[in-house]
């Protein structure tokens, strides 16, 4: 048994072993981001929501899910018909990939990469293709001009999440996100965190995850009043599963990326108590929860106001503030609370 | 053989088909597609050379936003693409040709690539023990040749600037959103409420 962990094959068995332990959390939680995003939405609206299948209706997105996968997937007569499969599988898997990197505590790690965030950057910049060749290849207008319109959105709020990455970056000293979190260890529990020396850019890092994800009020792709469906117009049953859990899964990694960048990862916020991996999913949880909140209570952007945001507002604003983050880092201003290579990592 | 071994023919096996497709799809979008796999095959090479931060580059500068830029003009393109592909055979014999002969030099110079054996201690720019490809990058570029790094970035800014002045035209003949205007409309300036008598109109 010990010589086989120890070949090339045992390693190999290992790691799939740990890939799937990843893969079984994150679609656990995802059947019930979608209940729980559901039963938020309908009590603000003050409905019920889904309150029938399980308890509470708690497996109402397992009920869905089975209803998805025996539907028949029908294939528009006009369309790119592999392409047209593949973007619902690329929208997914591109999702899934950049788990790979996450930390869930010191330990519980698949992937220690030293160049862990910028892997997530690149994997998330690649979830844009599965909404461009669905749109495509549907063949269909409405499809088309979601996909368009997505496509500029997403290239476009890249731009900003990348320079307030970079803002972490600086004070850190590493891109490893092991190194991003260790640095927010301070005596100060939950105020030696990133969120307070970076409180502008947790503002405008929300925000471009909003966008970034297509979520409401930023859905612009899918508007349903606009564009029926967007680049979903056309996709039924699995097909159509793989794109909404791949969305999921992109905002539950937004809420990961959050949590580990400016809210310390799997620090305890109060000091004395001991850090873990419950801390970081506390953590994804309330986030999610802001999302949700966000998509209840905030009206839909137009589209030139979208763009307006990202180009005029959220880019000048982030590249200031690298630039500001910079000289501060270099000259250890506010207690060297900009650079804690010094301190931690 | 090794994993990294397996990984290595993957990846290259991958790269140079996809290259291929490139040139054989019929279909213009297609043939991006291949050529977003290509760059992705490359990225991995990279990560196999153990230079994984110009992979992440590779990723996101070409796959994630050049041939995103690609893709999109490709698919708005309204060229009749079957037409042109009908000349393929004509240009075949000629395009074969100097593929071949590209080919047949390169197997020419590395075919014969000696190094000698005291090229790695001679390196102009080694990376020091423990440190990353990362920091020995930013090393090279922001420490020691920062000015020409400059420039270059200089140069580009220029190249940038002039393509917009070539090609904005301010028309004074379409409307356009003063957003700031917009915001500062209030009520009391936008309209007037009037009282209307009955039977006299305004």
């Amino acid at each position: 048994m010990a010589d086989l962990l120890n070949s090339g094959f045992g390693v190999a068995l290992a790691i799939a072993a740990q890939g799937l332990m990843v893969i079984a959390f994150v679609m656990i939680s995802l059947l019930f981001l979608v209940y729980g995003d559901r039963k938020i939405w309908a009590a603000v609206q003050m409905r019920k929501g889904p309150n029938v299948v399980g308890a509470f209706g708690l497996l109402q997105t397992v009920a869905d899910a089975l209803k998805y996968v025996v539907k028949e997937v029908v294939i528009p007569a006009g369309a790119d018909k592999p392409v047209f499969l593949l973007a619902p599988m690329i929208s997914f898997v591109m999702a899934m990939l950049a788990w790979a990197v996450i930390p869930f505590s010191d330990k519980l790690v698949l992937a220690d990469l030293n160049v862990a965030i910028l892997y997530v950057f690149a994997i998330s910049s690649l979830e844009v293709y599965g909404v461009i060749m669905g749109g495509w290849a549907s063949n269909s207008k409405y499809a088309f001009l979601g996909s368009l319109r997505s496509a500029a959105q997403m290239i476009s709020y890249e731009v900003s999440i990348g320079l307030i990455i970079i803002g972490v970056i600086l004070s850190t000293g590493s891109l490893n996100f092991g190194d991003i979190v260790a640095a927010q260890d301070g005596r100060f529990g939950l105020f030696s965190w990133y969120w307070l020396p970076h409180l502008p850019m947790v503002v405008l890092f929300f925000v471009s995850a909003l966008a970034e994800t297509n979520r409401p009020p930023f859905d612009l792709p899918e508007a349903e009043s606009e564009l029926v469906a967007g680049y979903q117009v056309e996709y039924s049953s699995t097909p159509f599963l793989l794109f909404m859990a791949g969305e999921y899964i992109a905002i539950f990694l937004m809420c990961a990326l959050m949590t580990l960048l400016f809210f310390g990862g799997w620090l305890s916020p109060i000091p004395g108590l001991p850090d873990g991996a419950v801390w970081m999913v506390a953590k994804m949880g309330v986030f999610f929860f802001l999302f949700a909140m966000v998509k209840a209570i905030v009206p839909r952007y137009r589209y030139d106001q979208l763009m307006r945001l990202g180009w005029k507002v959220f880019l000048p604003m982030s590249l200031i503030w690298v630039v500001v983050v910079a000289f501060f880092a270099q000259f250890g201003a506010f207690g060297g609370a900009y650079a804690r290579w010094a301190v931690g990592g | 053989m090794s994993v990294a071994d397996i990984a290595f023919y993957c990846f290259a096996t991958v790269a140079v088909a996809s290259g291929l497709f490139v040139v054989l799809a019929r279909n213009p979008v297609h043939s991006v597609l291949w050529l977003i796999l290509a760059f992705f095959s490359s990225a991995g090479l990279f990560v196999l050379l153990g230079a994984e931060f110009v992979a992440m580059l590779l990723v996101i500068v070409y796959v994630g936003a050049v041939a995103v830029l690609f893709l999109f003009v490709v698919m708005m393109l309204d060229v009749d693409f079957s037409e042109l592909k009908a000349h393929m055979a004509a240009y075949f014999p000629l395009g074969g040709l100097i593929g071949a002969v590209f080919l047949a030099q390169l197997v020419m110079v590395f075919g014969v690539w000696r190094s000698a054996d005291s090229v790695f201690e001679r390196r102009a720019a080694p990376m020091r023990e423990g440190q990353t490809n990362t920091g020995a990058l930013g090393e090279l570029i922001y420490d020691d040749y920062i000015h020409l790094f400059q420039v270059a970035g200089l140069i580009l800014l220029v190249a940038m600037i002039g393509a917009i002045v070539l090609t904005l035209r301010h028309r004074p003949d379409i409307k356009r959103q003063d957003v700031l205007a917009q915001m500062y409309r209030d009520p009391a300036k936008a309209m007037e409420l009037k009282d209307v008598k009955p039977g006299q109109g305004l």
